[in-house]
């Protein structure tokens, strides 16, 4: 649609021409139709059904104190009451906030710059710049759930790794990595920027490699030092990997529950937006109403990023 | 309440167009545990036969094995049936009990007694087995009979086995160390000053799963208030600001120094190992403690929580009942109930029992003859209990107990010192639950 | 900026032209010397909690329980994981996986090549709406879809044949079902930019043929973008291999669980045993990383296909 000028004078919404024999504007056989509609029908449907379809369903139920029992059609709506009871008397509701912004923070902070500080060091043409790539982004083939469950071997406060070399495995002067609510979150988040800054540098190395080598060029023969270049050239071009690095970064951090979940059920100091749904809703508690409200919550917050994301990703392309 | 029976969704054969059919037709959606016997392979009435689905959540090994050695035995006297035994992880079997029940539960599954198994009852999620009880009722003693009637005067629950809820040690090492039985707080709390002094942990606490501070909290309120305080609370009745419920916050915080430290990142199980190693003097548990230590049970001992107000003294504790349960809609109602009947009867009991003799039996017909020293000083310190609870997690609404006692005890734990602020947060929460 | 950049990884980096210039000059050696410390040390320190799981896994627990773990070890056996692979019963687990991620991973490729075929080749006006439809999809917080779909999967019967439950619910096809609709944005997205890159003369001469809608897709497109595919194709299994959420909430029964919802079961039963821990996690992570080092062109390649746009 947009990378190749087209052959004939194709306009939005027109159809292509189909020129069989004598020269005639044909347009598609009834079969071509059909064979159309059940293409982007049935992806179509799934999406709707299975994602957008529960989209709404949760919008609805957000304003309901139902208990998930029952019928779907006598629901009991109490409008706006579990949003406040949100704000104001759930004890977990602010920390989990708080616990999200922290992980936004941290990955915006330290994994993603750390990230495209090693995809710029990689860029170079140096030796073993293949070994270096893949063992930067090793720990992203990996599950979170999986980077929660190996950690546990460096964060056990009797024999794990960390306190052994700290020496602090004596059971009156352990560190409690993982227990200790003040320093949980920050020991779940060395994890999970172990993995987010290997996904980053490769997004990013990519993103370099695509960087016209005569801006660089340029900006050497001006005098320009590696860190300049990099500041005023280089970085600049990369608008668009910028921006999208930025919404990966964030969609990440608010949809962050793996680990979590894996290391204490988020609760205890790992309390996250994503895991006050599940324990709502997961949980023997069933609290559908109230937990769709957090959802809801959620939702809007990401939708944010999303939009941005959508956005830069396709303006191009609605004319 | 309305009970589960509402118009399926039949569908019937699944195609893709059935598919599209029922997603068009999703106006008209009920979520229904349904017609699920429509095509299955359980067999029609008459003679139970063919497979009975059964869901556990006894996923540590000992009671696993227990629960496949009645099943062999049950499969041996029943040759026409067949027991498939279904298997999930402890909590998330109970997390998830909801779905399960609404979703596709098996036939016959665990479940606990009180308040939890009326919760589900009164939502229609459980089968009635009214007449399964005419047959074995005689079985149970007529309190037991009441931890299974839900409101509506059914029968749901089959009650299995029951344990205590003590304060457990290592006999050994309490003789090496000369320590004596605690008879009040006091004597507790200078018991554990003596225990510090001799290099180990007074009390094993670990509460990362969150439901094992509950024993702590329902001990302290049943000897500092009394039993119907604590019956009514936990319904909902008494408001948490009350000063009698600050009173056991207090206590409570009195005896913290004496826990172990960093409970909030550590199972019960590490506790227990604890307690095994000799590195713990004792800890507040329920019996299947001795789950851990099989080879140790001989040096297991406990007694009951010290007295703390002589109103009280020691007459109440918790004892919480494990049973079965039946699904509301069961593939195989006759073999569901035919394996319920033998699950109810002291045979049953007696195999597993064999295997695993962390609890006691609720068959008061059951074969005592081979308990062992620690269930008969169980039997005995039940039996002469004025009052036994459940338990906090299954003596109020579930609800309350997971999204906000969970919680409202790890702050404790984390911050012992805010107790009006934690109370007036939880009676916060707690008007808000009870009133839906 | 280029093309969506398939051979990443096949060029040399080009970064080299300004740094060619000053090679000889001393600073430079001394900032290269200090980037190639940098990052060896970084490197190591980065494959510090594998090489350490690695290590633990491969000590028996007698050498463990005697001398601790940060210990230089006495002995070297693979019992720990023949004892998680057995006692952990991950042999099913795996099947599990298998029975999941490769049938979803087909459909949503195959879904997804649709949906780019229609939008990339013809100028529809919904084009863009449904590509951003599908996208956002992707973006989406489980959490947020989990209690409708649980009721949707309840409401749903399948046959016996098909789901043991007789339901959508706690069924092999519910979970591919989520799976694959869950990943269609993404792979829609990268395919209809790949799409973009093929001439157009490809398709015009299958159509002066008068070949219909179907075989344009299937024998024309669909070879072409043989690259793409198999790009995709890693990262989704290797997405999909890594799904927590959807087994773990949409099965209720543990023993249809795919391995890495397992590993929430897996948590209960080995806590204490740190060697078990370690080689069940190495075991885990085996096909992931197995797929990552063979395909690792073809892996890098389909996450930066998704991020660069022509």
């Amino acid at each position: 649609m947009t990378s190749s000028s087209p052959a004939v004078g194709t306009k939005a919404g027109s159809l292509p021409r189909r020129p069989r024999g004598r020269r005639r504007i044909s347009y598609f056989t009834k079969r071509d139709k059909l064979v159309l509609t059940v293409m982007i029908g049935i992806p179509l449907l799934f999406d709707l059904v299975l994602i957008w379809f529960p989209v709404l369903l949760t919008t609805i139920f957000s304003f309901t104190s139902w208990d998930g029992l029952g019928t779907m059609f006598k629901l009991p709506f109490n409008g706006t009451e579990n949003f406040q009871a949100i704000a104001t008397t759930n004890p977990d509701f602010w920390p989990a906030v708080q616990h999200n912004l922290i992980w936004i923070g941290v990955f915006l902070v330290v994994a993603t710059p750390f990230g495209i500080f090693l995809a710029v060091l990689l860029d170079r043409n140096i030796r073993g710049t293949r070994v270096y790539q893949s063992i930067f982004f090793m720990p992203v083939v990996l599950s979170l759930a999986l980077i929660g469950f190996m950690w546990q071997l460096i964060y056990a406060p009797d024999n794990g790794l960390l306190n052994s070399v700290l020496g602090r495995t004596d059971p009156n002067n352990t560190i409690n990595w993982l227990g200790n609510p003040s320093i949980n979150l920050w020991a779940v988040l060395v994890a999970a920027s172990w993995r987010q800054a290997g996904y980053v540098m490769v997004l990013y190395l990519a993103g370099l490699k695509g960087v016209d080598p005569g801006l660089r060029e340029a900006a050497a023969l001006d005098g320009a030092g590696a860190w300049a270049t990099f500041r005023h050239v280089v970085f600049p071009t990369l608008k668009p990997i910028n921006i999208v690095i930025l919404v990966v970064t964030l969609i990440e951090s608010l949809r962050a529950f793996d680990i979590a979940y894996i290391v204490n059920g988020g609760r205890n100091g790992l309390q996250l937006l994503s895991t006050l749904i599940t324990n709502n809703i997961g949980s023997e508690a069933s609290r559908i109403g109230y937990g769709s409200a957090l959802a809801m919550i959620l939702l809007v917050v990401t939708l944010v990023p999303i939009c941005t994301y959508l956005y830069q990703t396709f303006s191009k392309d609605v004319r | 309440m309305p009970d589960g029976a509402h118009p399926t969704l039949e569908t019937g054969r699944f195609s893709r167009r059935s598919m599209l059919k029922a997603t068009a037709g999703l106006a008209g959606l009920a979520a229904v545990p349904g017609l699920a016997a429509c095509g299955s392979g359980g067999g029609s009435g008459g003679s139970a036969s063919g497979t009975v689905t059964f869901g556990s959540n006894q996923s540590d090994p000992t009671p696993k094995k227990a629960y496949a050695a009645f099943v062999k035995d049950f499969e041996k006297s029943n040759k026409n049936l067949d027991v498939k035994v279904n298997t999930v992880d402890h909590e998330t079997f109970q997390n998830q009990i909801n779905n399960y029940l609404q979703g596709t539960p098996d036939d016959v599954f665990t479940w606990f007694a009180g308040f939890r198994m009326n919760f589900f009852a009164s939502k229609g999620l459980a089968g009635q087995i009214d007449d399964v009880w005419q047959d074995v009722g005689s079985n149970f003693s007529s309190a037991l009979k009441q931890s299974s009637t839900a409101d509506d005067g059914h029968q749901y629950f089959i009650p299995f086995d029951y344990y205590p809820w003590a304060i457990f040690y290592r006999k050994s090492l309490w003789q090496k160390n000369g320590y004596q039985v605690p008879k009040t707080l006091d004597d507790l709390v200078s018991l554990s000053k003596q225990m510090q002094k001799d290099g180990l942990e007074p009390l094993g606490f670990a509460d990362k799963q969150g439901w094992p501070a509950m024993g702590t909290f329902d001990i302290l309120n049943m000897r500092l208030n009394g039993y119907d305080f604590h019956k009514s609370l936990m319904a909902g009745k008494e408001t948490w600001t009350d000063a009698k419920v600050k009173k056991v916050f207090d206590t409570w915080r009195g005896l913290l120094p004496y826990h172990q430290s960093n409970s909030l990142g550590r199972d019960w199980e590490e506790s227990a190992q604890g307690i095994q190693q000799k590195k713990v003097g004792m800890m507040m548990i329920g019996m299947f403690i001795g789950q851990q230590m099989t080879d140790q049970l001989d040096d297991l001992d406990f007694f009951p929580y010290p007295e703390v107000d002589p109103q009280w003294g020691q007459d109440s504790l918790d004892a919480p009942t494990d049973g079965f349960m039946m699904s509301q809609r069961p593939r195989n109602e006759d073999g569901a109930k035919k394996f319920l009947t033998y699950l109810a009867g002291a045979h049953a009991e007696g195999v597993y029992l064999k295997a695993d003799p962390s609890v006691i039996g609720a068959n008061s017909q059951v074969d005592t003859s081979s308990y062992n020293s620690l269930q008969k000083k169980a039997v005995q310190l039940i039996s002469s209990a004025k009052h036994t609870a459940q338990y906090m997690d299954r003596d109020t609404r579930p609800d309350f107990a997971q999204t906000v006692m969970i919680g409202a005890l790890q702050d404790f734990i984390k911050n012992p010192k805010d107790v009006d602020g934690l109370t007036s947060q939880i009676e916060a929460q707690k008007k808000q639950i009870f009133k839906s | 900026m280029t093309v969506p950049t398939l051979s990443a990884e096949e060029t040399p980096a080009r970064g080299g032209p300004g740094h060619g210039v000053r090679a000889s000059s001393p600073r430079t050696s001394l900032t290269r010397i200090l980037v190639y410390v940098f990052l060896t040390v970084a490197a190591f320190l980065w494959l510090v909690p594998i090489l350490y799981a690695l290590y633990t896994a491969l000590r028996p627990i007698s050498d463990t329980n005697q001398h601790g773990y940060f210990s230089i070890a006495h002995q070297l056996s693979l019992t720990n994981f023949k004892t998680a692979w057995v006692g952990g019963d991950l042999p099913h687990f795996f099947a599990n996986t298998l029975l999941i991620t490769l049938p979803a991973m087909c459909f949503a490729l195959l879904f997804a090549s649709l949906v780019a075929f229609v939008v990339s080749r013809y100028s529809f006006r919904f084009n863009v709406s449904l590509l951003v439809l599908f996208t956002a999809g992707n973006l989406l917080p489980q959490q947020a879809l989990i209690a409708p779909l649980f009721h949707i999967y309840t409401s749903i019967s399948l046959p016996f044949t098909l789901s043991s439950s007789g339901r959508l619910y706690d069924s092999y096809w519910g979970v591919i079902a989520i799976d694959a609709t869950f990943q269609l944005g993404f792979c829609a997205f990268v395919l209809s930019n790949f799409m973009k890159t093929i001439p157009k003369e490809l398709h015009e001469a299958a159509m002066v043929d008068g070949a219909s809608v179907w075989t344009q897709y299937w024998r024309v497109i669909m070879p072409l973008c043989r690259p793409a595919l198999a790009a995709l194709a890693t990262l989704e299994f290797a997405w999909i291999y890594n799904d927590f959420f959807w087994a773990l909430f949409l099965m209720s029964s543990g023993d249809k669980r795919p391995i890495t919802s397992a590993l929430q079961n897996l948590q209960g039963g080995m806590f204490t045993n740190n060697n078990l821990i370690a080689a069940a996690s190495l075991l885990v992570a085996v096909p992931t990383l197995a797929v990552f080092f063979a395909l690792q062109k073809q892996f890098i390649s389909g996450l930066t296909l998704g991020a660069t746009k022509s």
